[in-house]
């Protein structure tokens, strides 16, 4: 299967495992599970922003739950990824409400400037453009994730200058 | 407790669902159910062909429910009135859960192994419609591998769950799960490996549908051409009761099963050893013939009745066909030698 | 000016941080419940002000917490539902990103008057950076002494954390959430139970939208009465509402409900009208799962009565004339938007965001963007509307939770306002090819040709 072809160099840190203790702190002991979806978010930001097979064993294994439980969940929910990304993926919320504020005008124009279309990553690994569903961020559409932020209010002279600053290595992805 | 299902009433514990009672009861008021399982813990509410009336919630609060209620999770109250059969919305709803459970469904019940015993055939057939309403492209999946003894075949899966929770309550380290989410969910171990735990047969048991079927018995037969047999061995598998159904054709045993109820539930869950690796008629004590309700498609071939030969009067001329539909057909201008004649007028062409 | 009781100090300058926000008031409510009054006294006074779930259902706060479990002696447990995913919605954040700390206040309030003593904020993953900000002011607010052991020496414990989800809209459904919070896929549960006997980790436990628990500290610090006087009727209090799409001035306002939706519109304070000279179209007045309104009944009811920013007014005349609250996504449509292309946009929401548990939903509602797809692309038949129809009535009611109800109201109300729009659509794919098709060609000046033209 698709999902088993990508390989991973898998690497738990001495602060990332700290941080993942931490997590699991915050249930009762007998409710390690509980940390799950907090710790896979730590995981994945620490590997490049994806999951593979082995990483989310290795997930199970400190959880002490089965593998199988890690992959129903990180496969449930949109924002774990199952294989590589792009470095700066831009997820603009496609939903209506922004829709109405010219979403769709501005991801083709960023496809066009990237040289992609929706779902593909540029050459460099650097890019990928991907529409996702509402942000919560109606009101300031159009908009899209950046990492662990927000670029909103976005015009086509924004996006330009956030491709540069990320070819320029001056975005931040995590807030750590 | 006292419970009215379609106008039948009956006494029930505290803690019985409606299904339950209605199972109790019996006959045309049981609702449809393709996800709950009575032997397995926290099923059911999934599928929604179970949905009933309630017109009286209870005694105590004799308001009717705005909802139609999963029969299969929703407890009786004393007092309680339900219909199900009896009621046109109820009709209506299960008509409706059908339809969504074929739209994306392959229907290609001539090559599934589960025609004749699938669950959704029979729901089909009371709740279906002859035609689609669907004119999209159906969703197909990937197909995977979990091994050398369950097919599974997702295209045809309606989602119960009943196969996680074989796994999760009957053995241990459960390795499939449900993947992704929405339409896209999937039954699937995600890194395709073998499903080969002593009790994962089970799963083909549980399975409604034909999205698990037993791979040893892969178009063997179509169920209705065996005959099934109750059969016991020593089974020394422990947590195995070793009784069984075999499914004959002559002397083969073809498959093994667990003996499965009305409800299509089986009795006591069996392991694998007796289900994939005796197939052997001298490994088996054969107790009887397995007795199937009557409208099942089993006894097309039922051989517990007393058989004589059918004689039609019409045979003949079935195959040879009326005289002037031969004369409309037949091609005088090509010349028959004497055996093609002779053929012919026997209607062996 | 109407009242403000959640952003009346949004304005304040680092009111974001601790020390500000004590020096402003902060965490009095804190004090008052636990030195003044016992938790079934601040239950009494969430019950007396009519204060309503801000969740979207509108079920009162107060009987929600009446009902929780106290009997059993099991853990009690309170989380705030921070998964504010449905479109158009946007408040919880931007009281969360700006003034944490009165969440965290809430949070410490309520869990004393539900007698909780471990609780939980689950914000959706997305938020991360409001996640940060939270954790942090949780940080703050534990070294400060509102929380761990022994709270302001009442012998209170009280633990609070932080959980993030990771994308999924069902988690906003209480039972999907606790799942979610329990390291699950976010599968509703069948109720009954309800979480308030059996919920996170089998306990008793009450889920409250964000803005319920912001609220409760004003209830507290004045009285319930007080809250109650706000508003009208049974729709007491104030309401954030975020408002997007065609305005002057999108963004998240607080409103006295009672408000009409006409001041809400189009005064300066609020919206400040259209956001170019285009004319009003529709209304979504309380997030994409409500039904939508067509300009006729957005400022009058059916009966000519002034439209009201509250719970009744807005549902005035039932699925027919009305819509619903719903979390106060106020989504404006101009004559520029198209309505098919807008259900469609919702519908495939719906589609990716239906958790494939049970059978009406899970098909349903890729059936239905699949056929909205057709018809917006021009490859629409006829019989498609009458079968759209058919399809979100054979969901609605019919499924766990209610994100099948939500699928299905937008449909439903599109086509009972807007069915021309649909047939247009059919019958004219030439003309909606572009997918701003209503842009240069507003619907109103080619209706005429839908009338003349029978198929």
């Amino acid at each position: 299967m698709e999902r088993t072809h990508y390989k991973q160099e898998i690497n738990i840190t001495e602060p990332l495992m700290n941080r993942i203790n931490e997590l699991i702190s915050h249930y009762p002991a007998d409710k390690r599970k509980s940390a799950l979806l907090p710790v896979l978010h730590e995981v994945q930001d620490a590997h490049e922003n994806w999951l593979s097979p082995e990483l989310m064993d290795k997930v199970a294994e400190i959880l002490q739950i089965l593998p199988i439980e890690v992959y129903e969940v990180v496969s449930f929910y949109s924002m774990y990824n199952q294989r590589p990304i792009g470095k700066y993926m831009f997820e603009f919320c496609h939903t209506s409400p922004c829709c109405l504020k010219g979403t769709e005008d501005l991801m083709d124009y960023t496809c066009e400037k990237l040289g992609v279309k929706v779902g593909e990553i540029t050459p460099d690994g650097l890019f990928e453009v991907k529409g996702v569903e509402c942000l919560g961020a109606c009101g300031y559409a159009p908009m899209m994730q950046l990492g662990d932020f927000y670029k909103e209010n976005l015009t086509e002279d924004k996006i330009d200058q956030l491709i540069a600053d990320c070819r320029d290595d001056k975005i931040i992805l995590h807030d750590k | 407790m006292k419970v009215t299902i379609d106008g039948q009433e009956i006494e029930v514990e505290a803690g019985t669902t409606i299904l339950q009672a209605a199972r109790m009861i019996g006959g045309e008021s049981v609702p449809p159910a393709m996800c709950y399982y009575s032997k397995l813990k926290g099923s059911g509410g999934k599928c929604r062909c179970c949905l009933v009336e309630v017109a009286k919630g209870s005694e105590a609060d004799p308001r009717p429910m705005p909802k139609l209620m999963a029969s299969c999770v929703t407890g009786c109250m004393d007092g309680m009135e339900v219909n199900s059969k009896s009621s046109d919305r109820v009709k209506e709803a299960r008509e409706s859960v059908t339809e969504f459970l074929l739209i994306n469904h392959p229907l290609d019940c001539p090559v599934c192994d589960q025609a004749g015993e699938c669950d959704l055939q029979d729901l089909s057939f009371e709740h279906g419609k002859a035609k689609s309403r669907f004119i999209e492209e159906k969703r197909t999946f990937e197909p995977e591998d979990i091994g050398p003894n369950i097919q599974l075949h997702m295209n045809r899966c309606i989602l119960c769950y009943r196969c996680v929770m074989v796994a999760d309550q009957l053995t241990d380290n459960r390795v499939h799960g449900v993947m992704d989410r929405g339409d896209h969910s999937n039954i699937s171990t995600c890194i395709s490996k073998a499903i080969d735990n002593e009790f994962s047969g089970n799963m083909i048991d549980v399975c409604p549908v034909g999205a698990l079927t037993d791979k040893t018995f892969r178009f063997k037969s179509r169920v209705w051409f065996n005959k099934p047999y109750n059969a016991h061995r020593e089974c020394t598998t422990p947590g195995c009761c070793g009784k069984t159904t075999v499914w004959m054709f002559g002397d083969e045993i073809q498959r093994v099963t667990g003996r499965k109820d009305i409800y299509h539930e089986v009795e006591e869950f069996i392991c694998n050893e007796c289900r994939f690796d005796h197939k052997d008629p001298a490994d088996w004590v054969i107790e009887g013939p397995r007795e199937f309700d009557k409208d099942s498609v089993i006894n097309q071939n039922n051989y517990t009745q007393k058989l004589d030969t059918v004689h039609i009067a019409t045979e003949e001329g079935i195959l040879k066909g009326r005289e002037q539909d031969r004369k409309k057909i037949s091609m005088p201008a090509i010349p028959l030698d004497k055996e093609e004649e002779e053929n012919f007028k026997h209607g062996n062409l | 000016m109407s009242k403000k009781i959640l952003l009346d100090k949004i304005n304040v300058p680092g009111i974001k941080t601790y020390e500000v926000y004590r020096q402003n008031g902060g965490y009095a409510s804190v004090v008052k419940a636990m030195k003044a009054m016992t938790p079934d006294e601040v239950v009494e006074e969430v019950k007396k002000s009519g204060l309503r779930g801000r969740g979207g259902a509108g079920f009162p706060a107060g009987l929600k917490w009446s009902f929780i479990d106290k009997k059993s002696g099991k853990p009690r447990h309170l989380v705030c539902n921070a998964d504010e995913s449905e479109p158009g919605t946007f408040k919880d954040r931007y009281l969360m990103e700006f003034i944490p700390h009165l969440l965290i206040e809430g949070m410490i309030t309520s869990s004393f008057a539900l007698g909780a003593n471990l609780s939980y904020i689950y914000i959706r993953g997305e938020y991360m950076w409001v996640y940060k900000i939270l954790e942090r002011a949780i940080a703050e607010a534990k070294a400060a002494g509102w929380l761990g052991k022994n709270i302001l020496g009442t012998g209170y414990d009280l633990e609070l954390h932080v959980h993030c989800g990771a994308g999924a809209y069902i988690c906003g459904e209480e039972t999907a959430l606790i799942e979610s919070l329990e390291g699950k896929r976010g599968n509703p549960r069948i109720k009954p139970p309800f979480p308030a006997v059996s919920g996170l980790w089998a306990n008793p436990t009450v889920v409250n939208n964000v803005e319920t628990i912001a609220s409760v500290p004003w209830i507290v610090n004045n009285s319930g009465d007080d809250y109650a006087k706000i508003g009208i009727g049974r729709s007491t209090g104030t309401k954030l509402i975020s408002a997007s799409g065609h305005v002057k001035n999108p963004g998240v306002y607080e409103i006295e409900l009672g408000l009409s939706v006409y001041e809400f519109m189009n005064s300066d304070e609020y919206l400040g009208g259209m956001s170019s000279d285009r004319p009003l179209k529709a209304l979504v007045p309380g997030g994409s799962s409500v039904p939508i309104l067509p300009a006729d009944l957005i400022y009058k009811t059916a009966n000519g009565e002034d439209r009201l920013m509250t719970y009744e007014s807005l549902s005035d005349g039932g699925f027919a004339t009305g819509s619903m609250l719903g979390s106060g996504g106020f989504i404006v449509y101009d004559d520029t938007s198209c309505i098919v292309r807008n259900t469609w946009n919702f519908a495939r929401f719906y589609h990716h965001e239906s958790c494939g548990q049970c059978s009406p939903c899970r098909e349903g509602t890729g059936w239905l963007e699949k056929v909205l797809w057709r018809i917006e692309n021009g490859q629409g038949r006829e019989e498609d509307i009458d079968l759209l129809w058919s399809i979100q009535s054979k969901i609605e009611g019919n499924t766990i939770c209610p994100l099948g109800d939500a699928a299905s109201w937008p449909v439903a109300a599109a086509i009972r306002h807007f069915r021309d729009e649909f047939e247009y659509h059919v019958r004219f794919p030439e003309k909606i090819k572009n997918r701003n098709h209503f842009v240069a060609e507003p619907f109103a000046q080619v209706k005429h040709l839908v009338t003349k033209q029978t198929v």
